[in-house]
């Protein structure tokens, strides 16, 4: 067996065109010469995009088995099962229908004031609700896929929530889906306040899923255990007032100009599995933009 | 190419399909800083078995749709990194063959090293290193890997007489 492959693989490996030494070097030159354009520039978005329509069915197949783990977990649960859920996200609803009746008076008043004021500032932001493509990425980024893409209007830099709070930015958008960088990654970072006194400052991921830090703030800063972290607004990424984090745990180094304050993200950044994807401020037109596209829009919602 | 001697090749193609799956399949979280290259184990595989077919090219080719898969790399970095196994491989595909399977998953153990060093180079590069031991994981459990992956896609290649 061998024998006789040596033999085809030394009559071939030297008849071929040109020899392998200069198809490694010029792969490589290639290559760095796309490492540079993707990074310095935006000129390879078209050739990712088609490499990753290219690559599409191979993650709608790797995202098939939780999809059918779902499915059989969905349609094998007990009727008793589901109507004890009925009934709990009865009240859960009726509870939430009352909390709104009041958040709709406490908006209407908000509006008024502000017009006082003569600020332009709209409370009502757009929501979409995507769904999360189970495939394991990079275990050292934080990252997660999306299923909405640019055809519902999805951007750059879009800010993604979870019922409980902030989970990231959208990244990348591409023909398939959407990669958003999770608060937790260790490259980013994002303006917060601290709900209590409105003292604002950064907060950095760390690379662990359940820990931000607040790096700059200094020794005699107000804040203590407990307290709630919401978006600031600046950098006009994220909308202002998402509850972000809350504080876990603050250490006074004796010797250090800052203290070294840790956060426990809201969002359940690795549980959930349906998120919400926000148009505020001006992407609101963005989205209206989409007009036609919103019907479409809904019935995505529908199905989900 | 001379295409009249070469066949079989939806094998190949079926094993890298694969390949790429698995690396984005979801694992449990309790093995996902062990997770094996499998594309680059395959690739080794197919570069030692049949030189005059799977060589830099298909590396290149592989590694690229990698890029894609594994969001937040570089276009071009896991290419690289495959390029060079297959070269390394290519050259050294005579003398592997003739190892025995342990000796074999040490050399395999050293190219998958080696491509992990590449990829930890360019993430340098872009800023955001990964810390700590684990990112030399996947290349030992490559390496204990190695044998089956190599008996079981030889046992396939000779079955439907891939060359």
């Amino acid at each position: 067996m061998y024998a006789c492959q040596e033999e085809t693989s030394i009559k071939l490996l030297f008849t071929q065109g040109p020899s392998i030494t200069f198809r490694l070097v010029l792969l490589v030159m290639t290559s760095i010469l796309l490492m540079t354009l993707d990074q310095r520039q935006q000129h390879l978005k078209t050739l990712r995009a088609g490499l990753s329509l290219l690559v599409a069915p191979i993650e709608y197949l790797a995202d098939m088995p939780t999809e059918i783990g779902r499915w059989f977990s969905d349609s094998l649960q007990s009727r008793q099962q589901l109507l004890e859920e009925n009934t709990r996200l009865h009240s859960q609803n009726l509870l939430m229908q009352t909390r709104s009746l009041k958040n709709a008076d406490l908006e209407a008043e908000n509006r008024r004031l502000r017009e006082l004021l003569g600020s332009s500032f709209k409370v009502t932001d757009r929501v979409l609700i995507a769904e999360l493509f189970q495939v394991d990425l990079n275990p050292y980024k934080h990252l997660i896929r999306i299923n909405k893409t640019a055809r519902h209007g999805v951007y750059l830099d879009q800010p993604l929530l979870d019922a409980f709070g902030v989970m990231g930015q959208v990244i990348e958008v591409l023909p398939s889906h959407s990669t958003v960088r999770l608060i937790t990654d260790p490259g980013h970072s994002i303006p917060v306040q601290v709900n209590r006194n409105g003292l604002r400052t950064i907060a950095t991921g760390t690379g662990k899923i359940n820990q931000i830090n607040l790096p700059y703030l200094p020794n005699n800063a107000d804040i203590t255990v407990g307290d709630l972290l919401v978006t600031s607004g600046l950098g006009g990424i994220y909308p202002p007032g998402y509850p972000v984090a809350s504080i876990t745990k603050i250490t006074h180094e004796p010797g250090e100009e800052f203290s070294h304050i840790e956060a426990e993200p809201l969002a359940h950044l690795n549980r959930s599995r349906e998120v919400l994807l926000v148009w505020s401020g001006k992407h609101i037109n963005k989205m209206k933009l989409h007009r036609p596209s919103v019907k479409r829009l809904k019935e995505g919602n529908d199905e989900k | 190419m001379k295409n009249s001697k070469h066949q079989g090749g939806w094998l190949i193609l079926l094993s890298f399909i694969i390949a790429l799956m698995l690396t984005i399949i979801p694992f449990p979280d309790a093995v996902k800083y062990i997770k094996p290259e499998w594309s680059a184990l395959v690739l080794l595989y197919w570069c030692m078995a049949l030189p005059e077919r799977i060589g830099v090219g298909i590396g290149w080719i592989v590694g690229l749709l990698l890029d894609v898969l594994s969001a937040g790399s570089l276009l071009g970095q896991h290419a690289l990194a495959m390029t060079v196994i297959a070269y390394l491989t290519l050259n050294l595909h005579q003398r592997i063959r003739l190892f025995p399977l342990w000796q074999q998953s040490g050399i395999v153990w050293m190219l998958l090293n080696l491509y992990q060093l590449l990829i930890l180079w360019f993430d340098g590069i872009t800023g955001q290193p990964p810390k700590g031991l684990q990112f030399w994981f996947p290349p030992i459990t490559g390496m204990i890997l190695w044998p089956w992956i190599f008996l079981l896609l030889r046992n396939l290649r000779r079955r439907h007489k891939v060359q």
